[in-house]
């Protein structure tokens, strides 16, 4: 905590700089650690160098060869596009009527979706895996979208309704004095406003259904709907010998690839999401 | 920032058409709700009735002719069970130091966020990386990172030991990897906390003569305790549910099971319906008693609660 407002000299903006190269250490460690080993030749894998001695794409090229990594790339994606457009709009109607209108049980949706927010999530795995083992959901992507649905709902209300109450609204009213239809008021004035909050909130629903575990390794049993994290916990490989140290970091770092995209290209939106839909509520 | 109260359309002005244009409101509102709601109510509120119509039960997957209801055996077979306690204990001692360390860091972070003079751009951009990476690659490179040969700090600080092969310094590589991974969400919370403290009540401070510590002690810490209080709930309810870390980086051997480790390898592995929903039971209680603690004890808002005086 420096002093309020202050002026900014040279020693304070070397201290701030100093003080910013330690979180970026901080946050990137981790992902250079695994980065160098998967670029690490099978023979300099356990050399314990942070920078590789030999750098190889052999590893990348061997998960690519075997259906093992592709069919949970697949499943990954697919799996988390189609929740998150779910969620999204699901949220967009219920987020609008939160913000805009006045009806009876209101609160009692705000308050059950913070309840979800809060719920423990392996206290559903017991029960979702015997009824999705008698509907026949279970190791099919319904079976895992619908859960991932579920609990990116709270998100996607919440940080949905605080962008919308930003909104102007009189706007709308104004549309419609110059003779626009609701349907054009709404299309023409209001869509536009809230783009970029049904983007948002969408990249952070992406970012939830991709990052989960619990589910994918519960709920499925074979590569029909393994996703990628999941898979990982499941590579030996290409043979039985073979440390699956490079092929597991060469497909750790191809999922993380599309977060950090995420995160350099919509650094500010993200936190005005996460934010506003967790301290505005 | 301002909350702009939106203006409910049909109020006041047109009495007459007041009512009808209620109840259409009122309908639009549910009709948009119904779906929302309606997959909450199946994917969640179902399933926990449901786990405890099947605690109930004696129900082996295995075995599942012997399918018999017990009442309450599952709950006395759990509760008098070692396992189960190791588990619990893990989980609370996880939870509790992993969202202390991770409030101070959190802060810390956020207070440099807030005021930084250089590339403030830059540090919240890199600080939401642990954020969305995912959780297994981010396990897996702390457990390389713990392995010997593998790995760089294991050959550095422990050369001679396997750290994740013994008790203690499995659960602190456990307890660093959560850490590592949530405290940016805690900073940023923390940080829409700080937006909110007035800079002229800190400049007012310092007038009277207030040092950085009174100030943020005596001025920033209550105005904030809203935000405070929210991210500390949702974090330590988060943390209670650490699963992928302890799977990843130990599987949970050498007694470094938590609840969410223990409930799954019943169930997956050990294909024990009555037991498995026995401990979802349970946790569920448990969280449920977290939340309660945090908004009767501490006064914790729960978003959306005071919306009356928002709106």
């Amino acid at each position: 905590m420096a002093g309020v407002g202050g002026a900014q000299t040279p020693a304070r903006k070397t201290k701030w700089a100093l003080l910013n190269i330690v979180v970026v250490v901080y946050a990137l460690v981790p992902v250079l650690w695994i980065l160098s080993l998967s670029f690490k030749s099978p023979a300099t894998l356990s050399d314990g160098n942070l920078i590789p001695r030999e750098w190889t794409l052999e590893n990348y090229a061997a998960i690519f060869r075997t259906s093992e990594f592709t069919r949970a790339l697949l499943n990954s994606i697919g799996i988390a596009l189609i929740a998150t457009a779910i969620a999204v709009v699901l949220g967009t109607m219920a987020a609008y009527a939160i913000a805009r209108l006045e009806f009876p049980g209101k609160r009692l949706l705000v308050g059950a979706s913070l309840l979800i927010a809060m719920f423990p999530q392996v206290s559903l795995v017991s029960p979702l895996f015997e009824i999705e083992r008698a509907l026949g959901l279970f190791d099919t992507w319904p079976g895992l979208i619908l859960p991932y649905i579920t609990f990116s709902l709270p998100l996607a209300i919440y940080t949905l309704s605080a962008f919308f109450r930003e909104i102007p609204w009189e706007l709308e009213k104004a549309a419609k004095m110059d003779g626009a239809t609701p349907g054009q008021a709404f299309g023409k004035v209001i869509a536009p406003l809230a783009a970029p909050g049904v983007f948002t909130t969408a990249i952070l629903v992406f970012i939830f259904c991709w990052n989960d575990f619990l589910f994918a390794i519960s709920l499925t049993s074979t590569e029909n709907s393994r996703t990628v994290p999941v898979a990982l916990q499941f590579f030996t490989g290409d043979s039985q010998f073979e440390d699956p140290t490079g092929s597991i970091s060469a497909a750790a770092v191809v999922i993380t690839i599309p977060i950090i995209v995420f995160v350099l290209f919509f650094q500010r939106r993200i936190v005005s999401g996460l934010t506003s839909g967790a301290v505005k509520g | 920032m301002v909350q702009t109260a939106p203006t409910a359309p049909g109020t006041a002005s047109d009495s007459g058409a007041m009512s009808e244009g209620k109840r259409a409101e009122r309908k639009l509102g549910w009709l948009l709700c119904a779906p929302a709601a309606l997959v909450m109510v199946a994917v969640t509120g179902w399933p926990i009735l449901y786990a405890l119509w099947l605690s109930f039960q004696r129900f082996d997957l295995k075995y599942p002719d012997r399918r018999e209801f017990v009442w309450l055996d599952n709950y006395i077979t759990v509760l008098t069970n070692g396992y189960w306690w190791s588990a619990f204990w893990v989980t609370v001692l996880v939870t509790v130091i992993s969202v202390a360390i991770e409030f101070a860091l959190g802060m810390s972070l956020a207070l440099v966020m807030h005021r930084a003079l250089v590339g403030r751009g830059l540090v919240r951009t890199v600080s939401l990386i642990p954020y969305g990476i995912v959780t297994v690659v981010a396990a897996f490179s702390w457990r390389y990172a713990w392995t010997p040969d593998t790995g760089y700090l294991a050959n550095a600080i422990t050369p001679d030991g396997a750290p994740l092969t013994e008790h203690a310094s499995a659960l602190a590589i456990v307890i660093l990897a959560e850490i590592w991974k949530t405290t940016p969400f805690m900073a940023l919370l923390l940080m829409a906390g700080l937006a909110l403290v007035p800079d002229d009540l800190l400049k007012a401070a310092a007038m009277d003569g207030a040092g950085p510590w009174q100030r943020f002690v005596k001025v920033m810490l209550p105005v904030m305790k809203p935000a405070i209080l929210v991210a500390l709930l949702f974090r330590t309810l988060d943390a209670f549910r650490v699963f992928d870390n302890i799977v990843v980086l130990t599987s949970g051997a050498q007694d470094t099971s938590s609840v969410s480790v223990l409930a799954y390898n019943n169930l997956i592995k050990g294909l024990n319906l009555g037991i498995g929903s026995t401990m979802s039971v349970l946790i569920f209680i448990a969280v449920a008693l977290i939340a309660w603690i945090f908004i009767k004890l501490f006064g914790t808002a729960a978003p959306g609660s005071d919306d009356k005086g928002r709106r």
